[in-house]
């Protein structure tokens, strides 16, 4: 499972690459997005899978998946909503008042070039 | 810390008070308070004259980075000495004279003398430092301390040309001299000169010596200004007079010379040494005084003077260094090479430090330096005058005069190399001689060309007379010094010249005698025949001056120096511009690749990575369903070309993570990436109205370039994954949480309260962020910008 789950990961980094690196501005927050959720597989994946039951007390089990993983991400997923939420309202605004998702187009607005 | 550490350190101390005393005292000039540290740190070092000419060193030594082997290690022997007295002595003389040559009420006297005590301190650090990298810090702090006096009329065009060239030059050759310092660690183990002098023998076979000894001479001779390192000394000649006397021609010029004559211990076994040093001398001694007769300007006179006897000194300490390499000639007749040449260090400042006193004084009083302008200046002038006449005869090689003996010496020094087996050794007396002549008529154009000859007063900018006594002292003392040198130069002997032989050429035995007489032989001669051709071209200067326009202008080293400076300023600037493009998509790219490579790099260079097939879990057939789907929809995302489809299949991925998060059991990531998810997607259809239609496509060899690193990326990622599960280097710390979230928290779920007992601060900044990224979603809908009316 564990090399499965590599390979899913690297696709969804993969995936998450290429739409940063485009001019379009939704694909590069959706390239954000994406990369969010590769980190967060990345994390769980390390600290290895199904290592027991679900890190509950009550479930008096031997063994326990390991909760230190999940409560990072549990963070992180918090924190990519934020940061995607800012993302889009950006690139709202940003189309609004300048009327292009090219990011080609929006350089130089400043006077410097 | 000794008393020893306390006099290189003092002026600096002083330096720390100089602008206050400026500020508080403007009716004292600022010099006054300065002088007498020098005259007071002469006294001191005089002191160690009785230790040094016993043979003794004294050596104090003070901990500063032990560990790397960088001791603030100082030490007196014969060589530092004779530099110290140099600097303090020649140090007090340039002060006192600078006290009436800049004025207190229009020059910024505080920034001046801090430097020039910066210059002394670092010069005097350099000479006594035993530790190599303690001397290269004091060797570029007087690079730097040259650039600032250089620059002091800082709004002179000429001074900042002057300045920054001076720096470039030098500093690049102290960065060789590092190199070289290094490259002796890494052969020796120790950065102590004494310590690496021990081990000279064992080093001369390893294959970086010969780096090692490049290294130095490439910081010598920029140091020294040595062709075709010597274009930064004259345009250095836009400092203040006092300061060209100082450093630019009595001390800091004179530091690679030191360098040479301190490290000849070390590498003057080896051949190169000798050759290098004494061919690159006996360029530049020709060349400097070449050069030196068709200037116009009498600074521009002295400082190609100056290059050529830098020149002189060097070459004679090559020849010298042939004593330790060849076994089979008698070492003394190269012995008397190195006496000459630390004997004319001596006269150099003294005659050179008149002369320049001379020039400024010539200049304070008339204002200018032109010898165009200048002329008959002999009876308004009768005490500079007469100055000028010891030290240019000096100069010049004339008796009664101290330069005279050393000249003679000289000639010794350059004839004892047709006792070598080399058949091109005839060139060196030749080359000596001839630079000799010329020496000679630039020193008559000094004297002659100012003081006697048509007197111009419409072509001077003042009405000239006699300086006043102040400034009149300290060349009045140099040129006395050059008069007390000639006549008895055995005071010199014993007590400075002898130690300093015995530092540079430790083994042999030194017994110098100076005479004036030494019957009818081929040195006499040589120097007749100068003095008689000297003449003869002198008086007949204008008729061959012509030779001058011969040499092409645009082979001259000068301009290759500003066109390479114009060079490497366009291309840095163009291949700065060639990657930063000011597009952050571009730099993400780089940064991408960047990842690619370091992690890669990293990965199998430090053979991390390893694939462990043992210790998995199991996959069930939902789970590959699951994982085609999200796999599918990553890479469909990818090409999609209309909103719609993009939002739904981002959507598409945060709901399958969830579910992986379910098979995981992990029920509260599960939950809330459920519940955020739903958001998210809400967030974007609201925000789906505004967005584009149809998104901007990307021109097919921009998609190539980024697929090519997406893939990379994605690859790297995967690797890192593998290994990351493969190798388990140390214990979870997980085990503490499971164990203590009951006992200590009282709580169930273990990730809860992780989240908020055990990492509690980490979820407060979590609402933070989130606090933010609030703030700035409302501010990006709610504000506008309303030209300064309220909405």
């Amino acid at each position: 499972m564990e090399i499965l789950m590599a390979f899913i990961i690297g696709i969804l980094f993969m995936s998450a690459t290429y739409l940063m690196l485009s001019r379009s501005i939704v694909r590069i927050i959706i390239g954000t997005t994406v990369l969010s959720h590769g980190a967060h597989l990345l994390i769980l994946t390390m600290g290895g899978l199904k290592g027991g039951s679900a890190p509950l007390v009550g479930e008096n089990a031997s063994a326990y998946t390991d909760p230190l993983p999940q409560a990072l991400i549990l963070t992180a997923i918090v924190i990519a909503f934020g940061v995607t939420a800012l993302f889009l309202v950006l690139g709202y605004r940003s189309y609004k008042e300048l009327g292009t998702d090219n990011m080609e187009k929006l350089r130089g607005t400043e006077g410097n070039d | 810390m000794s008393l020893l550490h306390l006099a290189i350190i003092a002026p600096f101390l002083l330096a720390v008070f100089v602008p206050i005393l400026y500020k508080h005292m403007k009716k004292v000039h600022t010099g006054w308070f300065v002088l007498p540290l020098p005259i007071l740190l002469f006294a001191y070092f005089v002191s160690f004259i009785s230790t040094t000419s016993n043979k003794q060193t004294v050596t104090e030594s003070f901990s500063w980075i032990s560990a790397l082997g960088i001791d603030f290690t100082a030490k007196v022997d014969g060589l530092g000495l004779l530099f110290t007295l140099l600097i303090t002595g020649i140090g007090a003389l340039v002060v006192l004279y600078s006290i009436y040559y800049l004025s207190k009420d229009t020059e910024k006297l505080n920034t001046f003398y801090v430097y020039l005590l910066l210059f002394m301190g670092a010069m005097l650090g350099v000479v006594l430092s035993d530790n190599l990298i303690v001397l290269y810090l004091f060797w570029e702090l007087t690079s730097f301390s040259s650039f600032l006096l250089i620059g002091y009329w800082y709004d002179r065009e000429k001074s900042r040309y002057g300045a920054q060239k001076s720096m470039i030059i030098t500093v690049f050759g102290g960065l060789a001299m590092l190199g070289g310092i290094i490259l002796l660690y890494i052969m020796t183990g120790t950065f102590s000169i004494t310590e690496i002098i021990a081990q000279s023998d064992v080093i001369l076979s390893h294959p970086l010596f010969v780096p090692a000894l490049l290294c130095f001479l490439l910081g010598a001779f920029t140091k020294s200004a040595q062709f075709p390192f010597h274009i930064w000394l004259p345009d250095a000649m836009e400092a203040p007079t006092p300061v060209s006397a100082y450093l630019h021609s009595a001390t800091m010029v004179k530091a690679g010379i030191y360098l040479v004559a301190r490290m000849s211990p070390v590498f003057a076994e080896h051949s190169l040494w000798l050759w290098l040093i004494a061919g690159f001398g006996l360029v530049t001694l020709f060349w400097g005084s070449f050069s030196a007769v068709k200037q116009t300007d009498l600074k521009s006179i002295l400082a190609f003077s100056t290059v050529s006897q830098l020149g002189l000194i060097m070459s004679l300490l090559g020849i010298g260094a042939a004593a330790l390499h060849f076994d089979n000639i008698d070492p003394a007749l190269f012995t008397v090479a190195t006496t000459a040449a630390v004997f004319h260090l001596i006269n150099h400042a003294t005659f050179k430090g008149s002369l320049f006193m001379v020039v400024g004084i010539v200049d304070h009083e008339t204002g200018t330096r032109d010898i165009r302008k200048l002329g008959g200046l002999m009876n308004l002038m009768p005490i500079t005058f007469t100055i000028a006449i010891i030290g240019a005869f000096s100069m010049a090689g004339l008796p009664p005069f101290n330069g005279f003996l050393s000249k003679e010496m000289f000639f010794t020094g350059m004839l004892s190399i047709l006792n070598m087996d080399f058949n091109w050794g005839i060139l060196f007396p030749v080359g000596a001689w001839i630079a000799s002549v010329f020496t000679f008529i630039y020193s008559m154009i000094i004297v002659f060309k100012t003081f006697t000859g048509k007197y111009q007063p419409e072509k001077l900018e003042k009405k000239p007379h006699e300086a006043p006594i102040g400034m009149l002292i300290s060349p009045i003392i140099l040129a006395s010094l050059v008069i007390i040198f000639g006549f008895f130069p055995n005071i010199l002997s014993n007590s400075v010249l002898e130690p300093a032989l015995q530092t540079i050429m430790p083994g042999f035995a030194f017994d110098v005698h100076i005479g004036f007489w030494h019957g009818f032989n081929a040195e006499l001669l040589m120097t007749i025949g100068v003095v008689v051709v000297g003449i003869l071209l002198y008086l007949t200067l204008s008729k061959w001056r012509s030779v001058y326009g011969i040499f092409p202008e645009k082979l001259a080293l000068n301009r290759f120096y500003d066109n390479g400076l114009d060079w490497m300023q366009k291309g840095s600037h163009s291949l700065t511009n060639s990657y930063m493009s000011g597009s952050i998509r571009n730099y993400l790219a780089y940064m991408f690749s960047f990842i690619i490579i370091l992690l890669t790099a990293t990965l199998f260079g430090k053979d991390a990575f390893a694939v462990n097939t043992e210790n998995v879990a199991d996959i069930g057939p939902h789970e590959v369903i699951l994982a085609s789907m999200i796999a599918i929809a990553s890479v469909a995302i990818m090409f999609t070309k209309t909103r719609i489809t993009s939002i739904i299949l981002t959507g598409t991925i945060g709901y399958l993570v969830s579910l992986f998060f379910v098979i995981f059991r992990a029920p509260d990531l599960a939950l809330t990436q459920l519940v955020i998810e739903t958001i998210s997607v809400s967030l974007f259809l609201l925000c789906f109205y505004h967005l584009p239609k149809k998104l901007t496509d990307d021109p097919v060899s921009f998609k190539v370039r980024n697929a090519i690193i997406a893939v990379g990326v994605g690859a790297v990622v995967t690797l890192i994954a593998l290994s990351a599960h493969s190798n388990k280097l140390f214990d979870s710390i997980s085990q503490y949480y499971i164990e203590n979230t009951y006992s200590e928290a009282a709580g169930g779920n273990m990730v809860n309260v992780i989240l908020v007992d055990f990492r509690g601060f980490d979820t407060m900044f979590e609402i933070t962020v989130l606090g933010i990224a609030a703030l700035g979603i409302y501010g990006l809908i709610k504000l506008r910008k309303t030209g300064g009316k309220k909405l």
